[in-house]
């Protein structure tokens, strides 16, 4: 009896013990999340989001430059690692036996270990080098380095779910298998896919390390791929290490802008796979799309 | 439908699909040699100061570029020590809260609390390093530091006086970076057990926590392992956060509360401000370095993990 007795007070601690643990995750991301808001919130204005900033000392300015440079430099990288990836990750689900497509998977997965920094130096070698000097289009290389790994594995997992019968249905209808592929299996999932791309693009927005020597930041409005460009991250770290207590707050601002900004890439995941299921959303999309594609080009 | 057909192009349906694949294997080389491009470039401009520090390069415990002395042992102890202690920090927590979410709590809340995980997820370093340079480092140097001084100060680890900034502060916030990454692997891990097993022990008159050590985490022991593994891997390439939050200062001490150094935050320190091209092939070397560590690491935890979880989630590993 004494023995139950001492199990079952072992029981009760224990379990007492597991339910706590999830209060040291939700107690310091509280405090994080009030800290921000309470800090960023007032700084966070209309001049703010839509001004260049102001030499050093003068109070006001704004971090425009950045939002923009953020934006441009994520638009350009996933220009480029958006094909890529989902042509790599096509071929994985399509053609994944074999030498090449094995080497390819376990090179995406190894690629997405690699410390972001790494990548940095790597981008840096490669771009900045050869160019002499910073510039977005290095900054965008880094990133898409970054996404392109998530997306070659998301879309295979992904394209790997269509059922087997869907395939060899239209197979068997005599339709290329190269157009099964393209037309129906990537088209047909296309939602899903984009939801694996917007949250690659969300893990990348934040990104600071592979853009400090690429990208490089500055204090001006630029749109040339061949210049340095600052972005929200880098914008952020300079201003949280200045001296002035006008950027130390404006970099709080600044954190709360980009939270803002992969809160909505994250929503917008969200809602577009949640929206759109596989099977039934597409094709009422697609059936206008097709109307159109039929009588053009095909 | 006609855009199915295959007669709209002149090439018979047979080549058409050759050319397709051959175009894929194309971009599937790409990215490999992408890959493989990747470390020839790295070992390339590592090459000067392999060649020309040798082996003192990994045994010198002495970083100072400017008189041109190379060790790359300080970053590589401040490294481990931070990426060990936010493990022991945070493996705890979050195979707890995992055993929680999947096998104790109401569905409700455990979405409640997968809701929290998440923003935990999506948060990017550098605003935990914002964080962790106003709020974490005022709060270690005030309150924490004294406290563990007046209690534990007879240990070596709490030596000399805090700044806020220092190993300890550094390896708090990377726990807090790590956390929903261990978690969400061992969920995924918990998930594979088969519930005859729990329903076979409390059957048998264990007690829950009986009930979880027999069936749940003993079966899932190794994967729990790869799960800490892959943390780590995450923990070891950390940069942003701990470059604002470590002190930089290329120094072995025991003390948790001096300043130290990492390997990926000298580089992100340093690597623009390179006083000479020594010194920048030796930040290169420092990252060829960094690499292989978290490489291994990875496959090491990779292999552990895809024993053990299903086939679907292993990409999320």
């Amino acid at each position: 009896m004494n023995r139950l007795y001492f199990r079952k007070i072992k029981n009760f601690i224990f379990l007492g013990l597991i339910s706590l643990s999830s209060l040291f995750i939700i107690i310091p991301l509280s405090i994080l999340l009030v800290f921000l808001i309470s800090k960023g919130l007032h700084g966070l204005t209309w001049s703010f989001i839509t001004e260049l900033p102001k030499p050093a000392g003068e109070m006001g300015g704004g971090i425009v430059h950045a939002l923009l440079g953020t934006i441009w430099i994520l638009s350009l990288a996933s220009f480029i690692s958006i094909p890529i990836g989902i042509l790599g990750g096509v071929f994985l689900s399509e053609y994944g036996e074999g030498f090449l497509a094995n080497t390819l998977r376990y090179s995406a997965d190894l690629m997405t270990g690699v410390p972001s920094i790494v990548i940095g130096i790597f981008t840096y070698a490669l771009i900045v080098i050869p160019m002499k000097s910073f510039s977005a289009l290095a900054g965008a290389i880094a990133l898409s380095l970054i996404m392109l790994p998530t997306i070659i594995r998301s879309t295979e997992e992904i394209l790997k779910l269509t059922p087997k019968h869907i395939r060899k249905a239209a197979l068997a209808l005599g339709v290329p298998r190269w157009k099964v592929i393209f037309f129906i299996i990537v088209k047909g999932n296309i939602s899903t896919l984009f939801t694996g791309i917007i949250l690659a693009i969300s893990r990348a927005t934040g990104e600071t390390a592979p853009l400090l020597f690429t990208a490089f930041g500055n204090m001006y409005l630029s749109s040339s791929w061949k210049e340095p460009m600052a972005t929200l991250p880098v914008q952020i770290y300079n201003y949280a290490i200045s001296p002035l207590e006008n950027w130390q707050n404006q970099a709080w601002s600044g954190a709360l802008l980009l939270i803002i900004l992969i809160l909505i890439l994250n929503i917008c995941a969200r809602l577009i796979s949640g929206r759109f299921d596989v099977g039934h959303g597409p094709k009422f999309i697609f059936m206008k799309l097709r109307k159109k594609w039929t009588s053009k080009s095909f | 439908m006609t855009y199915l057909s295959s007669t709209r192009f002149k090439l018979a349906p047979h080549k058409q699909d050759k050319i397709c694949l051959w175009g894929l294997r194309l971009f599937a080389i790409v990215i490999i040699a992408l890959i493989v491009g990747l470390l020839i470039a790295l070992f390339h401009l590592a090459f000067p100061a392999f060649k020309e520090l040798g082996f003192s390069f990994f045994k010198g415990t002495a970083w100072l570029p400017s008189e041109g002395i190379f060790g790359i042992l300080p970053f590589v102890y401040g490294t481990f020590l931070t990426s060990f202690l936010a493990i022991l920090i945070a493996g705890p927590i979050s195979v707890a809260s995992a055993l929680f979410l999947s096998e104790i709590c109401p569905k409700r809340l455990a979405s409640f609390v997968n809701l929290f995980i998440e923003i935990l997820a999506s948060i990017p370093s550098i605003i935990f390093g914002l964080w962790g340079l106003f709020y974490l480092a005022p709060w270690m140097r005030d309150t924490a530091s004294p406290f563990l001084k007046s209690h534990f100060g007879f240990l070596p680890f709490f030596e000399g006086t805090s700044f806020g900034v220092g190993l300890l502060t550094a390896s708090l916030i990377l726990a807090l970076m790590i956390i929903p990454t261990i978690t969400s692997i061992c969920r995924e891990i918990m998930k594979v057990v088969p519930c005859e097993q729990k329903e076979a022990a409390l059957a048998l008159g264990a007690t829950r926590q009986e009930m979880l050590k027999l069936a749940v985490i003993s079966p899932s022991f190794s994967g729990i392992m790869g799960a800490l593994m892959l943390g780590l891997g995450r923990a070891l390439g950390e940069t942003m956060a701990v470059a604002m939050l470590i002190g930089n200062n290329p120094k072995i001490s025991l003390s948790l509360f001096a300043p130290a150094s990492t390997m990926a935050s000298v580089i992100a320190n340093e690597y623009s401000e390179a006083v000479s091209s020594l010194h920048t092939s030796a930040l290169c070397a420092v990252a060829v370095v960094l690499f292989f560590i978290s490489l291994l690491i990875n496959v090491l935890a990779r292999v552990i993990v895809w024993r053990f979880a299903p086939l679907s989630n292993r990409s999320r590993g």
